[in-house]
């Protein structure tokens, strides 16, 4: 019984003298004057980790000879089963793709493609704005896979780099 | 029998086995399970990779378990710590020179040294140096070689000494300098050569057709039977996407041990030849338009009708499946007509009433290996049958068996032979017949024949050997079935086996044991039984051209005892069906609608090996385009022509409802008629000798590109013994012209010792010689 009406003192003395608005108050006064963080993108954009990851790449060597050699395993590890792989013997005798279509719609950019990689070719880059116009443009097949590594070369080896020491 | 036992122990569990076996075998057998590389439980022992290595209580060193012998109370320990660290060096080892590409391997995801590095391998190397690197060798179009992963395992090397008996492969160098390879440039030949692709633990030896083509995990596999022989081997088909992408044997102890034929390995590759039918295609006006299968249907039954079905005639490879011959000879006897055969290559029919239900190997493929003599009549064993004369050959191999032939002409053996009698058609027949001599024949209906005859030594020998032995056989050939007397040939076989107390059995050709038991043959029904209207064989059919005819999966220009012939007959015949899996030149030629064949991978069905065993499939491919079962081709047809009894939902029916009726057959070679045969001898000085050779024998070989690739496959040429050559004023490699009845081919000339006197060798099922006439018969030759 006495419980009750010490529950209904406090919730009376704390309504009359404004307590919890007062509280409000304080913490929109505070941030009023803080340093703000709101960021004007797409004017600005915020920093991204080397591990970000965006749309699909293709890498080739520093000679120009295109990494992929066609195992396969990120086929095999992709949850998602967005990539397709056709495999041939090039005319040097090597194993290469013939096909390398990724399906964005399919695609969960979950990464394992990249972790399975066995030479780095596929990896996923920081771009994360594209949009598609036409049906079909969501597949991503080897030759626009390897023309975003070319453009974003630079980059990738970048983020590459500063992501070794913790692998 | 426990005296030929041993207790031991492995891992603290108490185990017997035979006593001098071999350690790996007893824990096999167990289900313990020990890492090992060289080891292979048809191969002999190496012990030369070491990765077997256990733990024995009171041996100094860790031993091999393949080549450990069994004590009695030895006590092993494969899991003990100095077993593990003794496995785990030899990894070590052994990884030392391996690429570790198995990103670009394809043996990775099935690989030995994979899975048992996962096991035993450690994750860092401590090896620095540079690693070996061995070229590699181009070893023919079957087997691609990558010897930088090889672990020198020896496998593949004793392959071809114990199992194929071509010394092909072979280990240069010691160490870790020990390259495998052939030495001298050269292809591996073997006919059974694919198998080292399966016994290779590592990829140094892969698929070439299939380089590339999938990795293992992409993989279905399918359980199926091998359909080009009449061995019936076990295999797997692999699909990746509906397509077949390799075959790979399936283990049967009993039929092909674990082993297959390049055949039956290889010949996937023709499913997908461009020249595939995908489409119903019917003739109009004489130009060739695609057509649904309503229309194609219905203009051949039309067709048919209009010429008169009751004078229909059709002509069944020997390898359709058992429903297809049963639904194609129903189809035939529905429309009143008798005029159905399956014995394309047969040339003699003058005694066909006496021929088995089934001719079959008059024992089981397994008890071959048992045999002490054999006696082989018109039978290129090795290269027809190469798992038959693999059993044949463990015989030889084993317990000394005489393995004798009378052949027109003399073969290279996988064994030593103990005597082999090369001779024209009419020649054979003497041979039989001094042999037949030699081993005391009553026979009456041979009577003449084998009192003419001449016995030498090798007559007696070979006749002697037989009689010597409690297990004998004659085994009666394909060249035999395509011997212009294979009557007399039956009959001597028959006395001599009679004689000599041997089995008489036949080797017959692919899935032809079930054409005998469907009924595909003129003048019998399903199951041995009178047939209501005898039809006309092959050779009949030719005679007479039918108004209508069906052609079931054959070439006749290929597949027919005289090609020429048999061509003329199909442009002769008023009206040609033809249900086929590829579309020739020729085929647009005689025929009017061309409906298209489903493969054996495509469909279900069962096929009947040497020994009558069936043996059922499913389809595990998707077929090509609009190409159907052939069951269910025929049993349209069966609807069609308003038949009764043709509404089977499966094939599993057609195979119950014969199945039905074979069950009170009594399988029996025995020869029982008496007609007095006498030798027929053609007056001309050339003979033609021939065969049809491995890769030659049914429309899916033929388009296997790797198989004829191989040097097996060359065969557009004619052999002379060089005594011949110099009679008829040619060398070697000359270009001459032979001529057999009306027709003539070109061909290069090649000097073979082999041939015997007044022989001519010209292979059939070939596009350079199939404007010629059967395999034996009179020729002329001429220098161009």
């Amino acid at each position: 019984m006495g419980g009750v009406i010490m529950r209904l003192l406090k919730h009376y003395i704390k309504s009359f003298l404004f307590l919890e608005l007062i509280k409000g108050a304080m913490i929109t006064g505070r941030y009023l004057f803080a340093k703000k963080i709101t960021v004007q993108y797409p004017e600005e954009k915020t920093p991204m980790s080397p591990r970000f990851r965006g749309l699909h790449a293709q890498r080739r060597y520093a000679n120009g000879e295109e990494r992929c050699i066609a195992c396969k395993l990120c086929e095999a590890v992709c949850p998602a089963l967005a990539i397709t792989i056709d495999v041939t013997e090039r005319d040097d005798g090597t194993r290469r793709t013939s096909r390398y279509d990724i399906d964005l719609f399919k695609c969960i950019y979950c990464g394992f493609c990249e972790e399975a990689c066995p030479v780095d070719a596929i990896v996923e880059t920081h771009i994360f704005e594209y949009h598609f116009e036409n049906r079909g443009e969501n597949i991503m097949t080897k030759d626009k896979l390897l023309a975003v590594g070319d453009k974003y070369e630079e980059q990738i080896a970048a983020c590459k780099a500063a992501d070794a020491k913790y692998r | 029998m426990s005296e030929d036992l041993v207790k031991f122990t492995v891992n603290g569990q108490e185990l017997e086995a035979p006593k001098g076996s071999m350690l790996i075998q007893a824990t096999d057998a167990a289900g313990i399970s020990i890492p090992r590389f060289c080891y292979h439980k048809k191969l002999s022992v190496a012990a030369n990779c070491r990765m077997c290595l256990v733990e024995v209580e009171k041996a100094p060193k860790p031993m091999p378990a393949c080549a450990t012998p069994i004590m009695d109370g030895m006590v092993v320990h494969t899991k003990s710590p100095k077993a593990i660290a003794a496995q785990k060096s030899v990894m070590e080892f052994l990884l030392i020179n391996h690429p570790l590409d198995c990103p670009i391997c394809d043996q990775g995801g099935e690989c030995e040294l994979q899975d048992i590095s996962m096991g035993f391998g450690g994750d860092i190397s401590q090896y620095t140096d540079e690693k070996r690197v061995v070229f590699d060798k181009d070893i023919g179009p079957l087997i691609s070689t990558e010897l930088t992963r090889c672990i020198q395992c020896t496998r593949c090397i004793r392959f071809g000494e114990e199992i194929a008996g071509m010394r092909e492969l072979g280990a240069t160098d010691r160490g870790d300098r020990m390259v495998i390879g052939t030495y001298i440039e050269k292809s591996v030949d073997s006919e059974m050569s694919g198998n080292v692709i399966d016994i290779c633990p590592v990829g140094a030896l892969t698929a070439k057709p299939s380089r590339f083509s999938a990795r293992a995990w992409e993989l279905i596999e399918h359980p199926s039977i091998a359909p080009h022989d009449s061995v019936g081997s076990n295999i797997f088909v692999h699909t990746q996407r509906g397509k077949v992408t390799r075959v790979v044997p399936r283990d049967n102890e009993a039929i092909n041990e674990v082993w297959i034929s390049d055949r039956d390995r290889f010949s996937y590759q023709g499913i997908y030849a461009p020249d595939r039918m995908t489409q119903p295609m019917i003739k109009q006006d004489g130009e060739w338009i695609a057509a649904t299968w309503d229309d194609a249907l219905q203009k051949a039954v039309e067709g048919i009708n209009a010429q008169g079905r009751d004078q229909a005639a059709a002509w069944i490879s020997p390898n359709a499946t058992l429903e297809e011959h049963y639904l194609m000879q129903k189809l035939l006897r529905g429309m009143g007509s008798g005029n159905v055969d399956h014995r394309l290559r047969q040339t003699d029919f003058s005694d066909q009433d006496a021929a088995p239900v089934m001719p079959w190997l008059g024992q089981r493929i397994e008890d071959l290996e048992n045999v002490n003599a054999a006696l082989l009549v018109g039978s290129n064993v090795r290269k027809a049958q190469p798992l038959i004369a693999h059993r044949l050959r463990k015989a030889v191999i084993n317990h000394d068996a005489k393995v004798s032939f009378v052949n027109p002409r003399e073969f290279d053996w996988h064994f030593p032979v103990f005597a082999e009698c090369a001779s024209s058609a009419s020649g054979m027949l003497e041979d039989l017949a001094a042999i037949a001599k030699a081993a005391g024949t009553d026979a009456a209906s041979v009577a003449t024949i084998v009192n003419a005859a001449t016995v030498t030594e090798t007559h007696q020998q070979i006749a002697d050997s037989l009689k010597q032995s409690d297990k004998a056989i004659v085994l009666i050939g394909d060249m035999a079935q395509q011997h212009p007397q294979l009557a007399v040939i039956r009959k001597l076989a028959d006395a001599i086996a009679k004689a000599t107390n041997s089995v008489l059995g036949y080797i017959p050709e692919a899935n032809s044991a079930a054409g005998w038991l469907a009924g595909t043959v003129p003048h019998r029904g399903p199951a041995g039984s009178a047939a209501a209207v005898k039809g006309l064989n092959v050779a009949e059919m030719q005679a007479n051209p039918a108004k209508a005819l069906i052609t079931f999966n054959i070439e006749p220009e290929f597949d027919v005892a005289n090609p020429a012939q048999a061509l003329d007959t199909a442009r002769q015949v008023g009206f040609v069906v033809a249900i086929s899996s590829y579309l020739s030149a020729n085929m647009k030629d005689y025929a009017d609608v061309i409906l298209p064949l489903a493969m054996f991978t495509e469909t279900s069905g069962t096929y009947v090996n040497a020994e009558g065993f069936w043996q059922s499939f499913n389809g595990v491919s998707t077929a090509e385009g609009n190409s159907r079962p052939g069951w269910k081709i025929l049993r349209v047809l069966g609807n069609l022509f308003d038949l009764e009894g043709f509404d089977y939902i499966s094939s599993q029916d057609v195979k119950d409802e014969l199945k039905q009726q074979c069950q009170d057959i009594q399988l029996n070679n025995s020869v029982e008629c008496t007609a007095v045969v006498s030798i027929e001898k053609s007056a001309a000085s050339l003979q033609r000798v021939g065969d049809v050779p491995l890769y030659a024998i049914d429309t899916l070989v033929r388009r296997s590109a790797p198989l004829q690739k191989t040097r097996d496959a060359m065969h557009d040429c004619v052999r002379i013994n060089s005594k011949q050559a110099e009679l008829s004023g040619v060398v070697d490699s000359d270009k001459v012209k032979v001529n057999q009845n009306n027709g003539h081919a070109y061909l290069s000339l090649v000097i073979d010792d082999g041939i015997p006197d007044g022989c001519v060798w010209i292979s059939a099922g070939v596009q350079a010689t199939s404007s010629l006439g059967e395999n034996f018969g009179p020729i002329e030759l001429e220098k161009v």
